[in-house]
């Protein structure tokens, strides 16, 4: 069946899942929908520890079993090392078909690859994957599903019961005796918890891991002992110096700051940059830069940010000490400025679901003006792909991307016009994961391109003539006349993953990837002309 | 154009590409290794190809490791190895051989 | 006048390593008015070769947007220049770049080979241009005759990092060791109507100390610098911007003469200035800087 961006979803996929196909951003708007609860054990015995000696322990005391699905946050990003740490125990007890519900997977991860070989892990629900498991999936590997979701997809996901988690593990920087947790402080000092507080209220089952276990009561909680039913201490949850990096230098490439000035430039001429305004940005080079010189025309014209949002890094906390922002609102922490900033009033954490639930009474991405996204790929229809790369294989997590992107006014995606010899705005994404109705300026560094869709913006953007605006069809040419137009990569007819849009619809399929077939070496043989 | 010896031009960096080319009998023989291989691996054989066909090397030993060349990089890089292996020397045939 | 690009805009002429397929792919988005394609200093002697293949298909086949392609050859001393200017001419340069520049002769010299080149290519005889880059006193010195020495001779550009060397001197980053090269140079260069080109800034640290040197070099008369960074381009562009004032009178200039000389009128005034037809290239000049960067929204 044919979805709102014109992907072929296959019957029989419709049907396994139980999902519809994609059928645009508004379509479950005011739609009636209940949310699900967990079936907890309640603790009424006032000696009962909730300390346990292991993962082991916990595990059976849970009741871990076959088919069960466990869950992870990722907080910790690449110095991770609760996910392997459970799941090796779970390997180690031999349980099969577990399907893992996680916030993201990434590159410390690619340890699982031979549990999806050996069937212990058989479905996996993430915004995205990187690495080596990235590639199991795409290789076939995984007996069941993939299913990719956006940050607000997942909350979505889970508080309706989409997503039905048995058992939580929470890494948390600290925790006291009876589960409050903090991802403030401790060793894996990650600032936030965001992404894991769905999981303390809709698992049936809750395990906090932690390092430095505190005094009780560890309070303010950012998960309640409310929700806990066990706490494990280990040696170490996570690689410090792989969580929160030192902030990023500022970048030198000229490339990057050439598309950082024109992603500002839009900004600052379009209607919605005024005294007050909401800002999201990422990690990349250009965003950084961007906001860098997004800060100094603020400071020009005296205009302050009402709030920004998401994934947060130096660069924004500094325009919140500065007094040029009123309000950080967080959901994780790229640096440790951004850790260490969480100490302003004015610096709050929220969790996943106020941030981006599309089925919640409205996310705070509904109130943001503008974002500034990255993308792998944007093809001529605006349609964004962030999770597979161009030649077939899944590499990269959708994160807040759809959210964000459908949610503000101004959606801005920066993006090299070539990586490598790779076009990055091509006739058709390999896969669709942001709909090209929430995409509204493409910046690269051959010149931008605005969705016909948002004439104003186009008005505004000619009207002030401070980039070089271009349709995206002529952004597509100029990369295909420079780089040639690539071979379609093949793949195998059966699906190993499906793309979830915000709603829970399905935006794409990801199919197995084919082979290599044509052989490394060829050969030409000396045939001798006949003249010679 | 005759193969005397080994030789290698090019370098491993991204947009580059590097072309080893060998003595070897019975016709050409090429090896590809590519970082873009699924999106642009039949266009890089047949410019290597073309370019060696151009060159008149009947019988050699090809292979490329590619970081994401354009074609006139593939080009340039595929005449530098076979004229370094053929030991050329003198006026160099811009816009001939060389096109 | 034979080449209708001789006395083309060329605030910027960036730097390119040939031997950089990443360098020299794209350089266009940048805007600068002219690359300098190297196959000279950046280029290591083995691999001297290969850089000429890079150059050919460059200008072969990459499109370049109306941006100058200048290729520097290497030094008449070396047994490399004639193929280099086979190469640049047959792949289709704009201009020549000789360096170390000592003499007319040298420029007569490559001008012979890029003749015979044309017509080993099939290229009109007089389409490609030549810059002299003067790296030395002696070359300095002659600078009168070498802007004198051909047709196709559209600049002469400092070489600074040969010149303080020759002269015995270190850069100093105050200018003071090229106050004399410079200032004599540009003499030279506008007695023989052609252009003149300031040597790069090497610290790219120190965009301040760059700032201020653009400044002055435009302040004396240069028309452009040579750069090595991108990110040098907006600061030139920048200050070789005219002034909203400047611009203005200069419309009014070019208006008057044109109207003033239809009427038979040599001398009049504008805004309170005595204005006469030596005034009119002088005005046409700032009306193109204008444009080029991108201020000028008249129909001139």
């Amino acid at each position: 069946m044919i979805n709102a961006v014109g992907r072929d979803i296959p019957e029989e996929i419709l049907e396994i899942t139980g999902k519809e196909p994609f059928q645009g951003n508004y379509y479950r708007d005011d739609k009636p929908v209940t949310m699900a609860g967990p079936t907890i054990r309640p603790v009424l015995n006032n000696r009962k520890s909730k300390l346990v000696a292991n993962i082991r322990e916990a595990l059976e005391k849970c009741d871990a079993h076959d088919g069960m699905t466990v869950s992870f946050h990722h907080h910790f990003r690449d110095g991770d090392l609760i996910v392997n740490m459970v799941m090796e125990e779970i390997h180690k007890m031999g349980l099969k078909d577990i399907r893992i519900c996680a916030t993201s997977l990434g590159k410390a991860h690619s340890t699982l690859v031979p549990m999806i070989e050996d069937g212990t892990i058989t479905n996996i629900e993430s915004s995205g994957v990187r690495g080596g498991i990235g590639e199991a999936i795409s290789q076939g590997k995984l007996k069941g599903l993939a299913i990719m979701r956006s940050h607000g997809g997942r909350v979505r996901s889970v508080a309706t019961g989409e997503s039905h988690i048995d058992i939580a593990f929470i890494g948390a920087p600290t925790s006291d005796d009876y589960g409050n947790l903090r991802g403030i402080g401790g060793k894996a000092d990650c600032g936030v918890l965001s992404y894991a507080i769905v999981d303390g209220n809709h698992a049936d089952h809750c395990v906090a891991i932690t390092d430095c276990l505190v005094p009780y009561p560890n309070f303010p909680a950012h998960i309640s002992q409310t929700k806990v039913d066990y706490v494990c201490v280990v040696d170490e949850i996570g690689i410090p110096s792989k969580i929160a990096t030192g902030a990023a230098k500022p970048t030198t490439d000229q490339r990057k700051l050439l598309m950082a000035q024109y992603c500002t430039n839009v900004v600052v001429n379009t209607p919605w940059f005024r005294d007050g305004f909401s800002y999201q940005t990422g990690v990349g080079g250009a965003s950084i830069a961007s906001t860098q010189y997004l800060a100094e025309i603020m400071r020009e014209r005296n205009i302050h940010m009402g709030f920004g949002v998401g994934g947060l890094t130096k660069a924004m906390c500094q325009l919140l000490d500065d007094g040029m922002a009123n309000v950080m609102l967080d959901v994780q922490d790229f640096d440790l400025d951004a850790v260490h900033n969480l100490k302003n009033v004015n610096h709050h954490r929220i969790p996943a679901s106020v941030y981006a639930n599309p089925l919640n009474k409205g996310a705070v991405v509904n109130k943001l003006d503008y974002v500034v996204l990255a993308s792998l790929e944007v093809d001529v229809h605006f349609n964004c792909n962030v999770v597979v790369g161009s030649d077939g294989m899944i590499t990269g997590a959708q994160g807040g991307h759809p959210d964000t992107a459908q949610g503000a006014k101004c959606a801005i995606v920066i993006c090299p016009l070539l990586q490598g010899r790779i076009p990055a705005i091509c006739t058709d994404v390999t896969t669709v994961t942001t709909p090209g109705e929430s995409i509204d300026v493409v910046v690269t560094d051959y010149g931008v391109a605005v969705n016909p869709a948002r004439q104003d913006i186009l008005e505004a953007l000619r009207e002030a003539d401070c980039v070089p605006l271009k349709t995206i069809e002529e952004l597509r040419d100029i990369a295909y006349s420079i780089v040639g137009e690539p071979q379609r990569v093949e793949f195998e007819d059966r699906v190993v993953g499906i793309i979830e849009a915000r709603d829970g619809t399905i935006i794409d399929v990801v199919r197995q990837i084919k082979e290599i077939d044509t052989p490394a070496v060829y050969k030409k043989k000396n045939k001798r002309r006949a003249n010679g | 154009m005759e193969i005397k010896n080994a030789a290698v031009a090019g370098t491993l960096e991204s947009s580059d590409c590097m072309v080893t080319v060998e003595p070897a009998a019975g016709g050409i023989e090429l090896e590809l290794e590519s970082a873009v291989m699924r999106q642009y691996g039949d266009r890089i054989r047949e410019v290597a190809m073309e370019t060696l066909d151009r060159l008149d090397v009947r019988n050699a030993r090809v292979s490329i490791v590619d970081k994401g060349a354009l074609d006139c990089t593939i080009k340039a890089r595929v005449e530098c190895a076979v004229m370094r292996a053929a030991e050329h020397e003198g006026r160099i045939g811009w816009g001939g051989v060389i096109r | 006048m034979s080449n209708p690009d001789k006395y083309r805009l060329r605030r910027t002429m960036m730097f390119l390593n040939c031997q950089k397929p990443g360098l020299i792919k794209d350089p266009y988005i940048y805007k600068p008015d002219s690359v300098m394609l190297d196959l000279e200093d950046a280029v290591a002697e083995r691999e001297k070769d290969a850089a000429r293949y890079s150059l050919y298909h460059a200008l072969q086949e990459i499109d370049y947007r109306g941006v100058e392609r200048v290729v520097r050859i290497n030094g008449l001393d070396t047994d490399l220049w004639r193929e280099d200017i086979r190469c640049a001419v047959a792949g289709g340069c704009d201009s020549i770049r000789i360096p170390k520049t000592e003499t007319a002769d040298d420029v007569r010299t490559v001008e012979y080979a890029i003749a015979e080149a044309e017509r080993e290519f099939g290229r009109p005889v007089g389409s490609v241009l030549i810059m002299a880059a003067l790296e030395s006193a002696r070359g300095v010195i002659n600078a009168m005759s070498i802007c004198d020495s051909s047709e196709r001779l559209f600049g002469i550009a400092l070489s600074g990092g040969d010149y303080s060397r020759d002269l015995q001197v270190s850069i100093s980053g105050t200018g003071v060791e090229f106050m004399g090269a410079r200032q004599h140079m540009v003499i030279a260069a506008r007695a023989a109507k052609v252009q003149c080109f300031d040597t790069v800034w090497t610290n790219l640290d120190d965009m301040e100390g760059f700032r201020r040197e653009v400044e002055v070099i435009h302040s004396m008369g240069f028309d452009g610098k040579s750069i090595i960074n991108p990110r040098q381009i907006p600061v030139v562009h920048d200050i070789y911007t005219p002034k909203e004032k400047d611009i203005v009178f200069a419309e009014k200039v070019v208006r008057e003469i044109e109207t003033k000389k239809a009427q038979g009128i040599g001398v009049f005034t504008v805004d309170g200035k005595m204005i006469d037809i030596a005034f009119y290239d002088g005005a046409r000049r700032t009306i193109a800087l204008a444009k080029a960067s991108g201020v000028y929204k008249g129909d001139l």
